[in-house]
């Protein structure tokens, strides 16, 4: 009876949420296929990114929200390679490439600066992300086309300087997704995507125990301790959140190329919002992150969005509403995961309590 | 004779432009146990972050003088390279990591490896853990000191007595290691517990480890030591064999000034044995670590009751219960009154107060000023040192005006009433806490480890204090882990074993009683002995 207790107790977050998918599934009244298939799409879509927040948790760095800067490494990269007309799978792993320096730059720059806001770090980052997203516009707005010459009509507006609001990935949409697709009544598997990201997935898992894993792991729990075995701290952080910069660039190319399009100045806003809050979703804590955790909080953060504008139309009668509902469900999780979280540890630390004295 | 295994030759520091070390040298060789003795802020801390090549030490210019270990001049620049050099370090404070298991701890960034095909290309950060052979190392490590833990049980969940063991057990499991350095490691060890570990650093030392150990615990010293090296505000006052040292010798070279182990002035009136001014019933505390079990237990005016035993067994949660910081039931009378449980501002409003064991965490709001941290209590709850008005404001003037005269009358060592708490040293800290109990001008007073962590002469004028403010009139309930302490000043002693009352102790009694008593022995037992 106590083990059911605790098993509830340690998965409040998910389970609550587990319970809200459902009735959203419910109320959505959504056909099964079709829901299967928006599930599938939006899975093989997030969780890369969503993994990519992990390594940086276990090294003490919270969640990070800097993984914006990532994002728009990958987007750097793309309206680059979209310039020079790559394209096919090929044209997508150049991209990669190409992106990697960028962001292995941006996620050391990043570091850099978290190691000057220890203890504050995920402030730090969301702060860090609008900064980076204010210099971003700043050059693909205002410097594209009048300090930087650029003139390809298909990605800039004649009229005036800066690069078009939408861009079309055509060249590279779904290249990644359409390898090997197994059908399964409406729904197409991406079966390479979804490799990608077990890869991505057991190479999490066998990193951590390595001794860099294990270095990151001790850092994560006490900087102090850590540099006194010897640990070089600051080298340490900053490789974390390079490693996650770097993750979150490939992740949001394989984001947009399931997409198709490059919604210039705001694909890369909510990455880091809705990223952080699927992985709490899961049960994950500023603290600990696992990658079942990660999987399981994209799935039902997913799933809630995609039953959630349905479910408040028929709840509300207006899809206005159900918009609505979208963003206040993403807020909203974050705000009572973090609550839960927080109320969570403190009945640990009464239930260790009454075990003293009794 | 042999090459020494550490020499330090005239080492001098300064922290900005304040010399803390003046010409210190010190030779320890193989296999010998060094005590390095002195006063808070004597410089042994600077003596050992130099060693260690803390970052400390290399951020704010480094030091001079040599540093020579086998006879080598060396100069760390971080306690990697000293790590290398065969140097370990027990510091005062656990450096474990509570999430991660003995073994892990053990082999913290010293893991053994193997390497797999993504080491080959990355290098050898990547290799992969061979947690079986890290465990079979720190088994034999635990073995070594006579530990039956498991390695792979989480520190978080292990007494506080054992941290020191795995602390050493990782120590020793460098292959290297030539020199231990062990930085107050008794400090938090009971009676018993810190027996056994004396025990095994003379093990080690037999073995051919050197040991430099600093302690606050004279006898220990006289225990363990091959040489003694006492320092004093930076300069080295004395070293020699230990022959060559009495206790009290070399308590008077570390203060300067004879100190007088009686801090007790005779009384000059006894407290009349019959007005119960505070009547425990069944108290039970739920304190972590210090619960109480149900507790009987009668204060009468005007006397110092002593409260001792083990730590664990419960001693500490007697005060900490009654000033309602953890739940806590049963029953408490004060004068007659019913003392509400689980409600510290009532009990302070009541008139008793409280100097807390945990002088940093609860004791004192460490980034503020003394004057604040003295008038606090009285302040927020009394009332006093506020501008007349509904506004509540505080009135500046009187407060500063009373911190100075506290700090003059506690002889708090300090730049002036503005300064910051955490800047103080730990005995002036203590003083910081009696003073801020004696504004509140209670009639009863609970002090729990008032000298755990500060030097002798603080200690001596802390002891002092309680006993000035008992002439006073004031009731004082002194809790201590330290029994001399309490047969030096208390009127009876109340020895509390497993959470509840074993018995009460004249302080003149028979040290067998005691020992008796804290063992579990109840009080026909030990009179019929």
């Amino acid at each position: 009876m106590t083990q059911v207790k605790r098993l509830i107790s340690r998965n409040a977050v998910p389970l609550l949420f587990g319970i809200v998918c459902l009735l959203g599934v419910y109320f959505a009244k959504m056909p099964g296929q079709f829901l299967l298939m928006e599930i599938v799409k939006r899975m093989a879509r997030n969780s890369f990114l969503v993994l990519s927040l992990i390594i940086p948790v276990a090294a003490g760095m919270g969640l990070n929200f800097g993984i914006v800067l990532g994002a728009l490494a990958g987007q750097i990269a793309l309206i680059l390679s979209t310039h020079w007309e790559w394209s096919g799978i090929g044209g997508l792993v150049l991209t990669a490439l190409l992106a990697t320096p960028l962001a292995v730059l941006f996620g050391f720059l990043a570091g850099m600066l978290l190691n000057k806001a220890k203890g504050r770090e995920m402030i730090t980052g969301m702060v860090m992300g609008f900064f980076a997203n204010g210099l971003y516009q700043f050059v693909f707005l205002f410097l594209v086309g009048t300090l930087i010459p650029f003139d390809n009509p298909r990605l800039r507006i004649s009229t005036s300087p800066g690069l078009r609001n939408t861009i079309d990935l055509g060249r590279i949409k779904g290249t990644l997704d359409g390898i090997w697709e197994v059908r399964y009544g409406f729904t197409k598997f991406p079966m390479v995507t979804f490799l990608v990201i077990a890869v991505l997935a057991l190479a999490i898992w066998a990193f951590f125990r390595t001794k860099l894993g294990q270095e990151f792991r001790a850092i994560g729990q006490d900087r102090h301790i850590a540099g006194v075995a010897g640990i070089s701290v600051d080298r340490n952080r900053i490789l974390a959140i390079i490693i996650s910069t770097v993750l979150a660039a490939w992740g949001q190319l394989i984001f947009l190329q399931n997409i198709g399009t490059l919604n210039t100045y705001n694909s890369h806003e909510q990455v880091g919002t809705f990223a952080i809050a699927a992985l709490l979703i899961g049960g994950a804590t500023v603290t600990k992150a696992t990658i079942g955790q990660a999987l399981m909080g994209t799935f039902l953060f997913h799933l809630l969005f995609a039953v959630s504008p349905k479910a408040g139309q028929t709840i509300f009668g207006s899809a206005q509403v159900g918009e609505y509902f979208r963003v206040f469900v993403a807020y909203g999780i974050i705000a009572i995961s973090l609550a839960l979280h927080a109320w969570q540890s403190r009945s640990a630390a009464k239930a260790k309590l009454e075990e003293e004295t009794a | 004779m042999s090459v020494p295994v550490l020499e330090m030759k005239q080492i001098s520091k300064s922290f900005y432009g304040t010399q803390v070390l003046k010409n210190v040298s010190l030779t320890l060789g193989r296999g010998e146990i060094h005590c390095l003795v002195g006063e808070n802020g004597a410089g042994k801390s600077t003596l050992m972050n130099i060693l260690f090549g803390m970052p400390v030490i290399t951020n704010t210019g480094g030091y001079e003088g040599t540093v020579l270990i086998n006879g080598e001049s060396v100069a760390f620049d971080s306690p990697r390279a000293a790590i290398e050099a065969g140097i370990g370090m027990v510091h005062q404070e656990f450096m474990l990591l509570p999430g991660f298991s003995v073994t892990e701890n053990v082999k913290l960034n010293r893991e053994l490896t193997r390497p797999n095909p993504f080491s080959m290309i990355f290098g050898k950060k990547l290799e992969t853990l061979n947690r079986r052979q890290m465990a079979k190392d720190t088994r034999s490590a635990l073995d070594r000191l006579g530990m039956t833990i498991d390695e792979w049980v989480p520190v978080a969940g292990l007494p506080v007595g054992y941290l020191q063991f795995v602390e050493i057990a990782r120590e020793i499991d460098k292959e290297n290691l030539q020199l231990l350095v062990l930085d107050e490691p008794t400090a938090v060890l009971t009676e018993s517990e810190a027996e056994q570990f004396l025990g095994v650093i003379q093990r080690l030392a037999q073995s051919g480890i050197s040991i430099l150990f600093i302690t606050h615990r004279l006898d220990e010293v006289m225990a363990v030591a091959d040489r003694i090296t006492i320092l004093k505000d930076g300069e080295l006052v004395s070293s020699g064999p230990k022959e060559d040292f009495t206790i009290t010798q070399i308590a008077e070279l570390m203060v300067g000034r004879r100190i007088d182990t009686e801090a007790r002035k005779k009384r000059t009136t006894r407290p009349k044995d019959e007005e119960v001014v505070l009547e425990v019933r069944d108290l039970r505390v739920n304190m972590p670590g210090e619960a109480l079990r149900g507790i009987d237990l009668d204060v009468f005016r005007g006397e110092i009751l002593g409260i001792g035993g083990l730590a664990g067994h419960g001693k500490v949660g007697l005060a900490n219960g009654i000033m309602g910081l953890y739940p806590s039931q049963g029953k408490v009378l004060y004068e007659g009154q019913e003392v509400p449980l689980n409600d510290t501002q009532a009990v302070l409003k009541l008139g008793l107060a409280f100097v807390s064991e945990d002088r940093r965490g609860v004791g004192l709001v460490l980034e503020d000023t003394i004057a604040n941290n003295i008038v606090l209590t009285s302040m927020q709850s009394q009332d006093k040192f506020l501008k007349p008005g509904l506004l509540k404001l505080k009135d500046e003037k009187r407060i500063i005006n009373h911190a100075l005269e506290s700090i003059d009358k506690f002889d708090i060592r300090c730049t002036g009433p503005e300064q910051i708490v955490r800047r103080l040293s730990g005995g002036n800290q203590q003083k910081v806490c009696l003073a801020r109990a004696f504004t509140q001008e209670p009639k009863l007073l609970f002090v729990s480890e008032p000298t755990r962590g500060i030097d002798v002469g603080a200690k001596s004028r802390v002891l002092e204090l309680i006993v000035e403010l008992n002439e006073m009139g004031v009731t004082v309930v002194f809790t201590s882990s330290e029994l001399a302490e309490l047969r030096s000043i208390a009127d009876r002693i109340a020895i509390i074993y497993e959470g509840r009352l074993a018995g009460i102790l004249p302080p003149d009694a028979p040290d067998v009683q005691y020992g008796l008593l804290m063992a579990g022995k109840s009080l026909e037992e030990v009179g019929s002995r």
